[in-house]
Parts: structure tokens; sequence; C-alpha cells
């Protein structure tokens, strides 16, 4: 158990980012939600599953939305409040602690705000490992947890709520929902018990976001061999962003990024595509990476992570790929989320078995 | 007012910078025709008009063959950095029950949030994506707000969530502050761009408490005028490299901030002749690396803070390196090891560096010993041949790698050295077609200013109906062009630069927003 305060959510803030892999939203934006409530609620408890009864019900969270519309209409930060007190009246059961539903950008430290509030403690685990774009991509979906009830909610204080048949429905109304919201919504998801989280979720990855984080902000010379230590990732590349094409196709930010190589990688010119999060780097002809391994875009002097709605023309990015959970890399989640499942006509390497 | 558009006599551009205030005068072909560097005085009127009557001096002109003044300025800059002359601001954002997560000033240093706060709110109101009402504006919250306001704040600044799609409840609100208070002095954040709540909220915040710094320069500046009898048409630099009104200065005084860096490097542009270069400005402590695309300055892509506070600004993209004349030079005890800097004896150089007297090795000394400069008041033959080979090595790499970074092609570029420490710049350097030093140099800030062109925005709604969305946009920017025309831009060589277009869907007529920046060079 660990208790997380200012410092700890800004290791976690930064952690979160990197095995975000450009997708999870603003962790800005995350990070000062975060903060806020700390500061006028006191530290929240990290707890393992193990401290935990196995009957125990957690409540995983997510914020969900265009990025553009969340720097404007962010959340009031009392959303979490109302889904639990929903969830609560539907189960007739209370809620022990929250989770986060995917390690990412905003994501990754979204249920801190709302248990800062409540008093409840954050469980270690999330449900990625990584960030995705769609609600069927999860480790709870893969161990045939129920995704249901889903809850919304948005600032006004409307609450939606449905049980689907599948996950993959989850995503089609909740996109719907989120349309009439305004374009931005809370919500819970995947509302599990400790036993079923010891099957479905993806354990200690926040206390791991929070060690990364921590290595990082210490980090004096360096910092990108540094980073890549402390994830066991691959540095692909340090160079320039020539180019960034961006077209938002069925509310998805989809697009492309060239990268220059400059100093060692002089001459060199990877492509990088995104779908919310970035997905393949691809060198003449040849796969460097690809999903569900985590690919990252990070500042060239100080590793921090550039999420990719806010990659640019000029910036100067290091490209980092490190492994995804081992649960991801079975046929039937590589179905779900290999570079198939996301359009492109490629197979599967591990990451570590291209650059290892 | 005097007629401004078509203005006959030299320009005068004026820079004054933390350290120097820096003049010139431009001919009608703009040609230097007279340059003079002075300390920066406390006194701004005094300041300027020192400046400006030393300059006429050199030239040999009178004050009457002055068409007009372009003044860039840091004063609104170290006023937010030295949290002084700032007003009392109450702040309403208008984004309840939205948006309570992050509250307004909650990200600001405490010590710049104690100098400026009058009072923050959050009121029920503001728009969604669409132009469609969030909620209605809670208007009874404003007045309970303003009437708890005690004292009176200097300025309130006021911000909605979309306000750059639609500002109908800024607007509505600031008429409900008037109500109450008649006099009061209002920022709206609408008018100061893009989408982002927080950062344009914290811009818009920041404006308002200049509003009375600004009020300064422009009387500055005025007065300065009015004592040495002069009728120029006066402007001011702002931070996209173009001139603006002096009007607009009274109203968006933040707009001055990150003048300095465009100005530079449009100066540099401008002297060397070379639209697409490196730019690289040495001064005594550190160095400045740009990148010139078309004759301007590549904008950073990552919002920029101003004395801790995040903005939704764009500023000229620049890689900093710990480089300067007064960079100090040590042993770094390793067998032919050197270590540079990064402390530095800054503007103490000409007491502390060793071709001066001193006893602090710089880089001005190595610099020296090598040949690559010749200045000072001592010699410094007996300096180590081998350390100060090895300590300009280091340097060439640190600017090669500097270039490298910041270069947008593969092909090796013109470098433009600036600033007054550039000597330390060698002819040549990987990446680098050649290095140009050209006339000038180091007045290039007070000549960006006085080249700039000058720029008018618009932004307003506008009704489709039959008219039709494209002659509607003609039309808008026809609007722009005369705006920009009427406080002195060329017509025949006035473009519009920016324009952005926003739809509101949820209205029952079709309307359309449109901001529209034009900018040209002056008669």
């Amino acid at each position: 158990m660990m208790e997380i305060g200012e410092q700890e959510l800004s290791w976690l803030a930064l952690g979160a980012a990197v095995f975000g892999g450009g997708g999870g939203g603003d962790p800005l934006l995350g990070h000062l939600m975060a903060k806020q409530a700390i500061e006028a609620s006191g530290p929240v408890k990290l707890i393992d599953l193990e401290d935990l009864d196995d009957d125990d019900l957690i409540l995983p969270a997510a914020m969900v939305g265009a990025p553009t519309v969340m720097a404007e209409k962010f959340a009031s930060g009392d959303e979490g409040d109302r889904l639990r007190e929903s969830i609560e009246a539907q189960l007739g059961r209370k809620v022990v602690a929250y989770s986060s539903g995917e390690l990412g950008g905003i994501n990754g430290v979204l249920p801190l705000t709302w248990a800062a509030r409540s008093g409840l403690p954050v469980v270690d685990c999330d449900l990625m490992g990584r960030a995705f774009p769609e609600l069927q991509m999860t480790t709870a979906a893969l161990a045939g947890i129920d995704i249901s009830p889903v809850v919304m909610t948005d600032e006004r204080g409307n609450v939606v709520s449905f049980t689907t048949v599948t996950p993959k429905w989850a995503e089609t109304l909740v996109r719907t929902v989120v349309g009439a919201m305004g374009g931005e919504a809370s919500m819970c998801l995947y509302p599990m018990t400790v036993a079923q989280a010891k099957v479905g979720a993806v354990p200690k990855s926040m206390s791991r976001a929070i060690e990364v984080g921590r290595i990082l902000l210490q980090a004096t010379d360096d910092p990108i061999t540094t980073l890549c230590e402390a994830v066991e990732g691959y540095a692909l590349v340090e160079g320039k962003v020539a180019d960034v094409d961006r077209q938002t196709t069925d509310g998805f930010a989809k697009g492309s990024a060239v990268i220059e190589g400059t100093g060692a990688d002089n001459g060199r010119l990877l492509r990088m595509e995104f779908q919310n999060e970035n997905a393949v780097v691809i060198e003449d002809g040849k796969v460097l990476a690809s999903v569900p391994d985590i690919i990252t875009a990070v500042d060239v002097h100080t590793a921090r992570p550039i999420v990719t709605e806010l990659l640019r023309y000029g910036q100067r990015v290091a490209l980092v790929a490190l492994p995804c959970d081992p649960v991801w890399r079975s046929d039937d989640a590589l179905a779900v989320v290999g570079p198939q499942a996301f359009g492109y006509d490629l197979d599967y390497v591990p990451v570590e078995t291209l650059h290892g | 007012m005097a007629d401004t558009t078509n203005r006959p006599g030299y320009r005068m551009g004026i820079d004054v910078g933390g350290t120097n205030t820096d003049a010139v005068i431009l001919d009608n072909s703009l040609g230097v025709l007279a340059k003079h560097k002075a300390e920066t005085t406390a006194d701004i009127v005094g300041g300027i008009s020192n400046a400006m009557e030393a300059v006429l001096e050199r030239a040999g002109a009178g004050p009457e063959t002055i068409g007009r003044v372009m003044l860039g300025t840091t004063h609104a800059t170290n006023a937010v950095l030295e949290r002084r002359e700032l007003a009392k601001v109450a702040v309403l954002r208008i984004g309840g029950p939205a948006t309570k997560s992050v509250r307004p000033l909650w990200t600001w240093p405490d010590d710049l949030r104690q100098v400026v706060s009058a009072g923050e709110a959050i009121i029920d109101g503001g728009f969604e994506f669409d132009g469609s009402e969030q909620v209605p504006l809670d208007e009874d919250a404003v007045h309970t707000f303003v009437a708890s306001l005690d004292p009176k704040p200097d300025a309130y600044a006021v911000a909605s969530v979309f306000a750059p799609v639609s500002d109908a409840h800024e607007i509505r609100v600031a008429e409900l502050i008037r109500e109450i208070d008649p006099e009061a002095r209002i920022s709206l954040s609408g008018a100061l761009g893009s989408i982002g709540l927080l950062e344009r909220e914290n811009a818009c915040v920041l404006n308002a408490a200049l509003l009375s710094v600004a009020r300064g320069i422009v009387d500055g500046l005025s007065g300065a005028l009015d004592r040495l009898g002069m009728d120029a048409v006066p402007y001011f630099a702002q931070n996209d490299g173009t001139l603006m009104a002096i009007d607009r200065v009274l109203d968006f005084p933040v707009l001055t901030i990150g003048s300095g860096p465009a100005n530079s490097m449009r100066g540099a542009a401008y002297l060397s002749g070379h639209k697409d270069a490196v730019v690289i400005d040495v001064g005594g402590t550190s160095t400045d690396i740009g990148v010139l695309a078309a004759g301007f300055p590549r904008e950073s892509a990552v919002p920029v803070e101003i004395g801790g506070v995040r903005t939704n600004f764009r500023m000229p993209d620049l890689l900093a390196v710990a480089l300067g004349g007064g960079t100090m030079v040590t042993d770094s005890g390793e067998a032919d090891g050197v270590a540079l800097g990064p402390a530095s004896v800054g503007h103490r150089l000409t007491t502390e560096a060793l071709c001066y007297g001193g006893s602090t090795l710089t880089l001005s000394d190595v610099a020296n010993r090598t040949g690559r400069a010749s200045f000072g008041t001592e010699p410094v033959d007996h300096l180590d041949g081998g350390l100060a080979d090895r300590a300009m090595a280091a340097v060439d790499d640190q600017l090669e790698n500097g270039i490298d970074r910041v270069k947008l092609s593969r092909s090796d570029q013109p470098v433009i050295a600036v600033g007054g420490g550039s000597v330390l710049v060698p002819e040549q350097l990987a990446g680098a077609t050649e290095v140009i030093r050209p006339d000038d140099f180091d007045v290039a800030n007070a000549i960006g200013a006085a080249i700039a062109s000058v720029s008018a925005e618009i932004d307003q709604l506008f009704s489709v109906g039959e008219e039709g969305r494209d002659a509607v946009i003609a039309r808008a920017k026809a609007e722009a062009i005369d705006a920009a025309v009427a406080i002195g831009a060329d017509p025949d060589d006035t473009e519009i630069v920016s324009l952005e277009e926003l739809t509101m869907a949820y209205m029952t007529d079709n309307i359309l927003r449109l901001r529209i920046k034009a900018a040209g060079p002056l008669r």
C-alpha cells in the first residue's frame, strides 16, 4: 500500500503518459484535476488486489470524448460520485475501490480525482496496461468479464445506464451518448469483483507507472536511455517531425507522422501511423514496432511523452517502443488488438524480437 | 487622429529590452540611417524620448522627418515576470457546472495570483462546441459576485467555455458588470483566440492585469512624441512579428509579450536578405537558435509559459544553448578536456574577463587567443593555446548540433549570426552553406520592429443568408484588408495571413463566425 500525494501524482501522470502510447487524453489536464482533488481532500491510498476480499466490488473509471472538447469543457469533479451511486443502487452493494480503465494520459490518473473526493482507495491495476481506442480492447473483455452495466454522466448531472450484449455494442452506444452529451463524458465500465480482477486486469500497472515517472523526473543526463532502461524499451529513432497528417474519421483521430532522423540517425526516415494511440512504425517498408506493443513519442531532450494530438511539424522527438503486457500476445488477444485489428496487413512481431 | 494611410518620411524603430534601449532610423528605401544604444531606464517616457532624441541627432535629422514610429517593448513581459504595476483583476469563468475540477488561477504561481487576483468565481453558463448553450447563463450569480467585491477591482477578466465558438455569454456578462460598475475595464477571452479554456482564460487574466501597464506605455510613447514635437504615427510590435495600431494595444497589451524574439529574427532576415535560414543570436550568457521560413520565425508548437502561467500564445521556436561571450571556461581535469559554462560573467564581461584585465577565463578570451575575435584591453597570448582550441571546437560542436536540431530540411542552409557575442560563431559550420554577419546586427530587434508589416484583425458573426458562404467569406476578407489599409498597410500588397471559420449549427439562421487577420507592408 502506498499513499498518492502531490509528488506521487506527478510521477504517475508522467508514467501513465509513457504507457499511454500517445493516447488517453491530455496528461496535464488529468494531472491538474487530480491535483486539485488531492489538495482539497488529501492523499489517496493505492492498494493491491491482495489487500481486498475476493468478493469486494471495484469500479473502473474512464473519460471518453474529443480532446478538443475536454480542453474547453472539462469535468465538474463530482462525476465519480454520481456513477458510483448509480452502480451501487443497481447492484445493491457498495463499491470498495476505484480503478483505472486504461493507463493513459487522463484516464491513468482519473480514478484519483474520484477517489480523493469519496475517501475510497484506488486499486493498483488497470484494464489495458496501456491505452486503446475502443472499449472492447480490454483485458477484462478478454477474460470474459461483463462490461455492463455501463454508466455515463455529464457535468450537468445527466446519468445514462445501459446493459449491452457485447463490449463492442457498448462502444457503439457510448459514442452516441457522448455526442448527445456535447462531445465528452465520464463513465464507469466493467464493474467487477476482486476475484474477477485477479484474472481480468493488468496488476501493479499503476505502481509501475509511478516508478517510471519517478525515474524519468529524476533523470539527469540522457533521459531517453534512462527511460528505455526503466520500461525495458527501445529507442527507434531520434529526429524531427517532418509532417503530420491528421484526419478525424468516425470519431477517431487517425493519421500519421513522418520522423526525419537527426544526429546519429541523420538520413533515416520513419513513418508512424496512429489511431488515437500510436499503432505502427515503419522504415523502408520494414516494421519497427506495432500494436499491441506500446509506441510513445517523447521530447528528445526531456523524454517527456507527447500525446498524438500535440504532435506538430518541427518538434524534436524520439520514438520509444516497449513491450505490452504479455496477456495481449495470445492469438485471441491479437485478433482484438493486433495490427490486423487496426487495419494493417502485417503480422505482429514482439518489439524485443525485432530489436533485442 | 492624423491620417495614417499614406505617411511620407523616415521610420524610427525602437526596442526597449531588459538591458538596452535601441533606436534606429530607416530611410525611405529602408536603409539604416542611424542607430543608437542606451541603457534601459526605469522612467518610460524619459528612456524612450532620450533614445529618440539621440538617434535623431546621430542621423542629423529633425523630428519632422519621421513619419512612423514602431515600438517593441518588454514592459508587459517584465511587469508579469517582476509582478509589478499589475492591476487587481476579478476573474469570472462562465462554465459551471462543468470545469469546476480545475478552478481559475489555481495553476498560477502563488505570488502572482496574490498580486493579480481580486476574487474568482465560476458561474453557470457557456456553450457546447456547436454553439448551443451548455446551460443557461446564471445572471443572478454575476450580480452576486460583482456586488461582493470589496474593494472594487481595477479590471475584470471574463472567460466562457467555447467562447471562440460563441462569445454571447461573455458579452452579456460584460453588460451585467457595467450595470453595477459602469466604469469597469473588462477583458473578454473570446477575443484572445484559440480552443483550450485554461490557457485562454490565463491569457485573458494577464491581459486584464496589464491594462494599466498598456496605458503607461501608450502615454509614454505619446508623451515622448509630444516632447520632441514629432507628428509620427505610432505602432506597437506584437508576438507574431507584425505591428498593431496604438488603440489596439490599450485593449490587448498581452499581445506585446514575445515581440522581442520575433523582431530579432525578422531583423536578421531583413539585414541578411535571406528569408529561409537559421538565425544564431549570441548574447552574453546564452545563444538562441531559430529558423526563418519565408521570412518569418517558425513558431513553437507547445503552449508558452509567461511568468509561470501557461497561455495559448505562439512564439518563435527557439533552442536556447548556454553559450555566450561571458561563458566561463574551465579545464575539465581530464587529458585534452575542457568544460564550458553554463555559468557566465554576463554583463560583467568588461570587468571580469581576462581580456579586460579581470581574472575569469571566458569564451571571449578564448576567441581572442585563437584569433577568431580581437577585442578587449589586455593581451591573452599567454593562455594555453591547446585549451583555447579545444574550447572553440566545443563551441562549434554545440552550434552545429543546435543547427542540426532546428533546421527544417536535410539540405544545408545559410546561417545568420547576430547579437553582441556573434564573434564566437566561426566562418564555417557543418550544416551551413555560409555564415552571414550582417551590418548593424547589434540592433536587429529595433530594425525588425521598423520593417514589420502592419496587421489588423476582424472577429465577427456573419449571417450567410442568400449571399452564400463563399460570398460572405470574400466580404469578410475584404473588411479585414480594409482595416489593415486603414492603419497604414499598402493596399496593393496586403494579404490575409490567417482565417478561422466556425459554424454554429444549432442557431436557426446559418451564422458563420470568422476571425480573419490581414497584414501588409506599410506604404
